[in-house]
């Protein structure tokens, strides 16, 4: 028998007896931020593909809620800082090593890129939208001829945004259940999936709706595959991410996991969206409210859980 | 330059001097610590064996917390010191949540702070508090790279070991064992 005990007392506020460093504001941004990434990504590919009118909902509306989106998790980011008056200073370094530097850089030029893109297409949903001001007027009028560009650079930073709230937990050594690099690719394809559903909600359009389902389709065999695949690369490591498996494998975040993640969030909706291509009557709102469920939750355990798991010594 | 502290677990009795008078040197606000004592106890009764460490940063030389700091708050200072610059730290976590060793905490002030080696003594040639007011003078502190300093040649000369170096940290403070 071994006991280790800490005999001098110490109760650091948010170490003590456990890492609690990080509350709601980092999961809810870690959602937000996936779900803005999924909907720029398929605005920036299909208005590419030249397919704006065949899914207006994925180019043009969807997009419109995703500056709201963007600005309300940095809120959640702001929030959660404890020093907030030198927020600044995260723009005064580049630093490559840390994720969460270069997540803030590419917020920092994907949120002008989402603004640009509502504006672009809020005259096209708002038929009576009226800009007031001729420089406002003519500002869009100019960016609309570098509208291929813009795409462009916004499926690459959604990307980037998307796979960087997987990194940002990932590179922690420290915690032993967030340092695997499947993280990234889990996030990323999890913030796409969510993308998809919240543009199925929003469609209007049965044809567009089926495309969607079946990307999401083949997104949540993804997540799944990788889910299986994390936890495979954690039962085959070290003793201390074995054990970070042990709250997902009998511990207490199984039944949260495994019921309302993987069975609720993933595998219902993937039956209903079955379903729904063989035509049988679901309601369609089903499918995607429970993928964006699934995807709050994950991010939510993950980041609990994970400052649960720690080395031993 | 690198900077190191060896503590002697078997000198050791766990009187918690050194907490006491880092939280006086450096105004470690009330609650709070830079530095702890962990007590261990290996074995069942009657054969129990019992070590007692002086834990704080290891100042490690592959630090995470540098690594992860978004602002470069977090810096490697003379002789491998690790710091963090008050007005640089955004208060945003990544550096306790990457410590393995839990040695940082976030200052009520809103900063994080931690063990500084205290940095401003050792500048004056003086040993770091812990290590100056040490009833059993378990602890040494010094220069690595100087084979005549106190850490160089209690570590030559005894066994010891660091805390989880498979972490890949390369922690800087030597358990005499």
């Amino acid at each position: 028998m071994r006991e280790e005990l800490i005999v001098s007392g110490r109760m650091n506020p948010h170490i003590d007896p456990q890492l609690q460093i990080w509350e709601w504001h980092i999961p809810a941004y870690l959602f937000l931020g996936g779900l803005a990434a999924g909907i720029l990504f398929f605005a920036g590919y299909f208005f590419i593909k030249g397919k704006s009118e065949e899914y207006p909902t994925a180019v043009k509306l969807a997009p419109i809620i995703t500056p709201v989106l963007i600005v309300l998790g940095l809120v959640f980011l702001f929030l959660d800082l404890k020093h907030k008056l030198y927020f600044w200073r995260l723009y005064t370094a580049i630093k490559l090593e840390s994720p969460m530097s270069w997540g803030a850089w590419t917020l920092m030029f994907i949120m002008p890129l989402s603004g640009i893109w509502a504006a672009l297409n809020i005259e096209s949903l708002f038929p009576k939208w009226d800009w007031k001001f001729d420089f406002v007027k003519n500002a869009i009028k100019w960016l609309r001829n570098y509208q291929k560009p813009i795409a462009w650079a916004m499926m690459i930073l959604s990307v980037i945004l998307g796979i960087y709230t997987g990194i940002l937990l990932s590179a922690f050594n420290a915690r032993p259940l967030w340092n695997t690099s499947i993280l990234g690719p889990l996030f990323l394809v999890s913030g796409m999936s969510t993308g998809a559903a919240a543009i199925i909600i929003l469609s209007k359009s049965k044809k567009e709706r089926h495309t969607f389902a079946q990307i999401d389709l083949l997104l949540i065999a993804i997540e799944l595959f990788l889910i299986v695949h994390m936890f495979m690369g954690f039962r085959a490591s070290s003793q201390v991410q074995i054990d970070a498996s042990e709250m997902f494998l009998g511990g207490d975040f199984t039944a949260p996991f495994w019921v309302f993640v993987v069975g609720l969030g993933l595998v219902i909706p993937a039956a209903l969206e079955v379903m729904e291509m063989r035509n049988k009557k679901v309601p369609y709102m089903v499918a995607p409210a429970l993928v964006l469920m699934g995807g709050l939750l994950f991010r939510f355990i993950m980041a609990y859980a994970g400052q649960m798991s720690r080395w031993l010594y | 330059m690198r900077y190191a502290m060896a503590v002697d677990t078997k000198k050791c009795v766990g009187c918690s001097d050194c907490v006491v008078a880092c939280q006086t040197e450096n105004d470690v606000p009330i609650g709070y610590c830079r530095d702890w004592i962990v007590e261990v106890t290996d074995g069942t009764y009657p054969q129990l064996e019992l070590e007692h460490r002086s834990e704080r940063c290891n100042h490690c030389e592959n630090s995470p917390c540098v690594r992860c700091c978004p602002t470069g708050a977090s810096h490697y200072s003379d002789g491998g010191i690790v710091m963090v610059t008050k007005n640089k730290c955004i208060g945003c976590g990544a550096c306790i949540a990457s410590c393995p060793y839990d040695a940082r905490y976030t200052h009520p002030k809103g900063y994080v702070d931690k063990c500084t080696f205290c940095i401003h003594r050792v500048q004056k040639g003086q040993q770091p508090a812990c290590v100056a007011v040490c009833p059993t003078k378990c602890m040494y502190f010094g220069d690595l790279d100087d084979p005549n300093s106190d850490v160089s040649k209690v570590i030559k000369k005894r066994k010891y070991k660091t805390l989880i170096p498979e972490a890949g940290t390369k922690p800087q403070l030597y358990f005499l064992i």
